[in-house]
């Protein structure tokens, strides 16, 4: 066996492992750390994917950023541990459709894709390939994302003020 | 030799995990977690698919993914905080005015 294949059943199951134990712990704190080691893991498979931009987006963003902003509000709110699930059956029956469901839609992907094991021979995923096709034909997408950007960044703001009084209606009028 | 079935593989299993986070866990923030779960599981096929088939159409889409995720991520915490500031919790079980 290949050293790439060993590291994709080694990143795989090391991702799988720390996504099951983000749902499985009590505290949110836990659960944001294990979410952690599971981007780092998944930016591992990227890189096996040869999606080095990709990878380290994953890192900066996903394992950076977000998760700087969970750990943040985590810390603001000063969440308890939860110390009961309201686990009812109702819950169970619907998480049991809708997983088979699902297994359903993965089944189906499966046997139609054809299952090519030979990666295309012409592919790079460097930094240069890659900003040639955003920076060309998916060019009005990207200025579009920024200005997805801008307004979930006036939202943000505007949802984080400091809520004005709601019986001082005097107040509320004045800008 | 890993195919493009083990990764479709993984990636099912990371959104099934997503999926069952969003239906099990009640707080609020962990819902939010599980449903980056699914969002990196997305991209996870949209890679593979990417790398399988030889287009590289697929890595400006997970940019273009990733670029959302950070955007509603951002806007949901906050709808959170201001949820917080007037609720005092974080338990979407607590979260019910709308239920009949």
């Amino acid at each position: 066996m290949a050293l790439p294949d060993i590291l994709f059943y080694v990143f795989s199951t090391l991702m799988l492992l720390s996504g099951l134990m983000v749902l499985l712990s009590r505290n949110p704190v836990t659960s944001a750390l294990f979410l952690v080691m599971s981007f780092i893991f998944l930016a591992g498979l990227y890189v096996l994917l040869e999606a080095y931009f990709v990878a380290a987006i994953q890192i900066l963003v996903y394992a950076g950023a977000v998760m700087v902003l969970f750990i943040f509000i985590i810390m603001l709110l000063d969440i308890k541990a939860s110390v009961k699930s309201s686990f009812t059956y109702l819950t169970a029956a619907a998480g049991g459709l809708m997983a088979s469901l699902l297994g359903f839609a993965l089944w189906q992907t499966l046997k139609r894709t054809s299952n090519t094991s030979l990666p295309s021979p012409h592919f790079s995923g460097d930094l240069k390939s890659v900003m040639r096709l955003l920076f060309t034909d998916y060019m009005l997408p990207f200025e579009l994302i920024a200005l997805l950007v801008l307004a979930a960044m006036i939202g943000v703001i505007l949802l984080s003020q400091k809520e004005s009084q709601d019986n001082k209606n005097s107040s509320q009028a004045a800008p | 030799m890993i195919t493009l079935h083990h990764y479709l593989l993984v990636s099912g299993v990371l959104f099934a995990l997503g999926i069952t986070g969003l239906v099990i866990r009640r707080n609020a923030l962990v819902v939010f977690m599980a449903l980056e779960m699914n969002l990196n599981a997305a991209n996870l096929a949209l890679l593979a698919f990417s790398r399988y088939k030889g287009f590289m159409d697929g890595q400006v889409l997970v940019f273009f993914v990733i670029a959302i995720a950070a955007a509603e991520v951002a806007v949901g915490l906050a709808i959170l905080v201001a949820l917080f500031r007037r609720y005092k919790t974080v338990s979407i079980d607590d979260l019910n005015s709308l239920k009949l």
